[in-house]
């Protein structure tokens, strides 16, 4: 198999991505396009990336498309990551909204599910101190791959050691063969979606809280700036946002207002007021 | 600086775990089996214990059981390091006192994402 690529293919590509995803590819990516491409090729039948290119250009076929971007997307995540997001959750954002018989949370880019399944055991273990609320957890990404995962809850025994406290894989997993399973209960308690973030999130519903962490990083400004402006528009007026550590919304739009000390943390107006 | 105490009767896995946790700014000491580790406790408790399951003379649970009855025993933050890894054994773990529990084969990463979450690093 042929594992050179030329410029221009990588162009192409990344054209393809960015079109369907917003996912910038930058031109030093290369060695991406190359390793995640290739199995793509090989899996569909053609003898090198520029073969498949070929293909592309001549008849542009959607799944194929699909396919190409699905690979390029980076999907990385654990449990619980960065910790402190999770501990804004329980401290802030459910104090805030106590009064909510039912909290609608969305995990907006959820990759292999790390980030719903934490959320949903926090709210396990905190459920005595808010009785009246029920947890309605959304889960999308735009990859049908990574969902199908989340969904299976199936997760190897490195996966479940990064970000997760034993007794939590005590209580909500069980053995499956040389890995772990998410319990039933907690499988069944997320709607999990197809969902691609340049799209309109009205379809999904409406949202208290909103997860969009470490995607954001990926687009460009002027998409940033979109994506953030419609998760605004199904967030309730008092509701929240995390972003990822490395993400913003200064600079990007005013839809949503950072609280003053808690990084990665932003409110619509009146979540802003009520949290601070 | 805090001390670890790493009970493995294989002097390969003492060896890499001590590089890991003196990155990790942990004074260690090595046991290579149960008895050995209990009597160094008695001596002197460490803020920490690595423990392996499977040992010769004493092994890692009947070690926990005994240490978490010592005087001062309680204190140690107690982390299995087993190729145990079925969830009755981790069940037996915990209810014997570890605090946490880390399945071989172990990198680095593992064992500061492990240590962090009981607060030692
Ligand atoms: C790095 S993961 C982040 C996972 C999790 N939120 C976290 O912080 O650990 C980024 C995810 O964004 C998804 N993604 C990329 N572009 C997207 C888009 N346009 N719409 C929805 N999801 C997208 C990818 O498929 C990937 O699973």
């Amino acid at each position: 198999m042929n594992s050179t690529v030329t410029e221009a293919s990588v162009s192409f590509i990344a054209e393809v991505v960015l079109k369907r995803s917003g996912l910038i590819l930058s031109a030093d990516k290369g060695y991406l396009v190359e390793s995640r491409i290739n199995p793509v090729a090989r899996k569909e039948g053609f003898a090198s990336i520029e073969a498949l290119v070929a293909a592309m250009r001549a008849r542009p076929d959607e799944k194929l498309m699909w396919a190409v971007t699905d690979a390029l997307t980076t999907n990385e995540t654990f449990f619980f990551r960065d910790k402190t997001p999770f501990d804004q959750f329980r401290d802030e954002v459910l104090p805030a909204l106590k009064g909510r018989s039912t909290l609608r949370v969305w995990c907006a880019a959820c990759s292999t599910g790390q980030e719903p399944y934490s959320l949903a055991m926090l709210m396990e273990e905190v459920k005595g101190t808010y009785p009246g609320m029920k947890l309605d957890i959304c889960a999308s990404d735009i990859s049908e791959r990574v969902l199908e995962k989340a969904q299976a809850g199936l997760y190897s025994k490195f996966e479940v050691q990064r970000g997760l406290p034993i007794t939590h894989l005590v209580k909500y997993f069980e053995p499956a063969e040389d890995a772990f399973r998410v319990k039933p209960a907690l499988r069944q308690s997320i709607r999990w979606r197809p969902f691609n973030l340049l799209d309109d999130p009205r379809v999904l519903g409406r949202f208290d809280v909103v997860f969009c962490r470490n995607v954001l990083i990926y687009f460009d400004p002027p998409t940033k700036q979109k994506v953030l402006e419609r998760i605004a528009s199904v967030t309730a007026p008092d509701g929240f946002l995390f972003l990822g550590a490395a993400e913003t919304v200064m600079g990007v739009t005013d839809a949503f207002k950072a609280i003053p000390a808690k990084r990665g943390l932003y409110g619509r107006d009146a979540g802003v007021r009520k949290a601070a | 600086m805090k001390t670890c105490l790493i009970v493995d009767d294989s002097r390969l896995i003492r060896r890499v775990a001590r590089g890991i946790l003196e990155d990790l700014q942990f004074q260690i000491r090595e046991a290579g089996n149960g008895q050995d580790a209990l009597e160094q406790c008695r001596a002197e408790m460490p803020d920490a214990v690595l423990l392996d399951w499977n040992m010769p003379v004493m092994n890692g649970i009947d070690f926990l059981r005994a240490l978490r009855q010592e005087p001062g025993g309680q204190a140690p933050t107690v982390v299995f390091c087993t190729t145990e890894c079925d969830m009755s054994h981790i069940t037996e773990a915990l209810s014997a006192g570890a605090n946490e529990y880390v399945m071989k084969p172990f990198d680095g990463d593992i064992i500061e994402a492990k240590f962090s979450e009981v607060g030692l690093v």
